[in-house]
């Protein structure tokens, strides 16, 4: 009960602070937006090709805003050395972990739930199967994603080039959950059967799991680092 | 209090503390002395468990450490030149978020209690971002001594403080000495090191050079011990 207060007075903590400054998901929704427009600009909405890689074109947009965020998300801890603060709390250390994790997830949440539908519009697309299935992927690709991306970013942030060593660590981890995403998306976009997406949803719940567990047990060696 | 038995601390290649052996008694006010790279930051940040040692055990209050370390964590209060605090939230907003990870009880009258003894209770609703340096180091007091530690560590407190930030900070040591907490600091000034200090220890090279009782020492003969031990400028 005491970790669960703890998680909730970090979330809190990042969540008063984002929504003074605006900072992290300012950048993250512009960013997702100028993507947007870019590939609805580079692709002619109509060819079928354009369809084929939608799914792929979505997951692009998610990440890469993803990254803007994720390299932000350490720096308010690194400045006055508050981080150190942290520390020295009661708490067991991976608490830390969660509760940046789960504010990083809120912050990616929002971005989608604001990116998504802009998507389908410039892209003038129909949903065929479930928009409930649609939002499952989403939120557990982007849960997989969040988990490891956290845990890396609290790696990078004490390295002279942070913003560039993150995506260099992290893109070729994301890659079986991002194969997963895709593929998921593409085929309850297409309004395909359960049976289709099973196993890409399976992917997904594992790399979630794996990568909030791990870095969760980890956090305290990485915070001696 | 504490007691910490052959702390070695090697980083890489480098050792940066050799076989530290101290006792540090229940009340007690200690000073370090030392020049820049001897080891002193790194001790204070071992015996506040913020670094593990590479070898070497820490007993705080009978609890190991090592296995114990989140309930020894709340005995600890550390005052840095940083301030570990948050630029956009407010004074107030600051100690509410660390009395809720310290789970400290009656919160809200201790967060009143902690601004009006460093003399920022007019300040509680400003965000710490437009705060002077004084004002940041004593809501830094605030933030350390919210919990009530044992012990308090203090990392060079005195640093680019204001004559008021450093008559609060003497003020609310004078209180903890009362008060008969422990007190372990690391400074470079000889007069404020002494001026509360029951002993004195200077680290040379990541090893105990001297330790010997403050009282009745002067800071001239302060320094003339230092140079002695040291072997070259003042700190």
């Amino acid at each position: 009960m005491n970790y669960l207060n703890q998680i909730r007075t970090l979330v809190w903590k990042d969540l008063t602070s984002e929504l003074r400054t605006k900072e992290m998901l300012s950048s993250m929704l512009i960013f997702a937006f100028l993507t947007t427009v870019v590939f609805s600009f580079a692709f002619d909405p109509d060819s079928e090709t354009v369809k084929k890689v939608f799914p792929g074109i979505i997951w692009v947009a998610f990440i890469f805003a993803g990254i803007l965020g994720l390299n932000r998300s350490f720096l308010s801890e690194k400045s006055n050395d508050c981080i150190m603060g942290l520390m020295l709390c009661t708490t067991d250390r991976g608490i830390i972990y969660l509760g940046k994790m789960i504010s990083n997830l809120i912050f990616m949440y929002i971005m989608e739930a604001v990116t998504l539908p802009i998507l389908f519009v410039l892209f003038d697309y129909r949903l065929k199967g479930s928009l409930l299935y649609l939002i499952l992927i989403v939120a557990l690709g982007t849960w997989g994603f969040i988990a490891i991306g956290t845990f890396l970013s609290a790696l990078a942030v004490n390295t002279r080039n942070s913003e560039i060593l993150l995506p260099i660590i992290l893109f070729p981890l994301i890659v079986p959950l991002l194969i997963a995403a895709v593929q998921a998306t593409g085929v309850i976009l297409g309004g395909g059967v359960w049976a289709d997406w099973s196993n890409w949803l399976r992917i997904l719940t594992a790399f979630a799991v794996i990568f909030t567990v791990v870095p969760w047990l980890l956090f305290d060696y990485l915070l001696e680092v | 209090m504490l007691t910490a038995q052959n702390i070695t601390k090697t980083i890489g290649t480098k050792t940066i503390l050799h076989n530290i052996d101290l006792h540090i008694k229940e009340g007690e006010f200690i000073t370090v002395f030392g020049p820049n790279g001897a080891g002193k930051s790194t001790l204070l940040k071992i015996l506040s468990l913020l670094m593990k040692p590479s070898t070497g055990t820490l007993t705080i209050n009978g609890s190991s450490a090592n296995q114990e370390s989140s309930k020894t964590r709340s005995q600890i209060g550390v005052i840095s030149h940083q301030s570990f605090l948050y630029d956009n939230l407010t004074a107030y907003e600051n100690l509410e978020f660390y009395g809720r990870m310290y789970q400290v009880d009656n919160l809200r009258d201790r967060i009143y209690d902690v601004l009006k003894e460093v003399g920022l209770e007019y300040s509680l609703n400003d965000p710490v971002r437009n705060f002077s340096r004084g004002m940041l180091q004593r809501l830094a007091i605030a933030r350390a001594t919210l919990h009530q530690p044992a012990i308090l560590f203090l990392d060079e407190p005195y640093t680019g403080l204001d004559q008021q930030a450093i008559d609060i900070l003497n003020s609310v040591l004078r209180n903890l000495n009362i008060k008969d907490r422990t007190v372990f600091m690391i400074t470079h000034n000889f007069e404020q090191g002494l001026d509360l200090s029951d002993r004195v220890l200077i680290i040379k090279k990541g090893r105990l050079a001297y330790e010997g009782a403050a009282p009745g020492l002067t800071p001239g003969q302060m320094k003339e011990i230092y140079l002695n031990t040291v072997g070259g400028l003042t700190p």
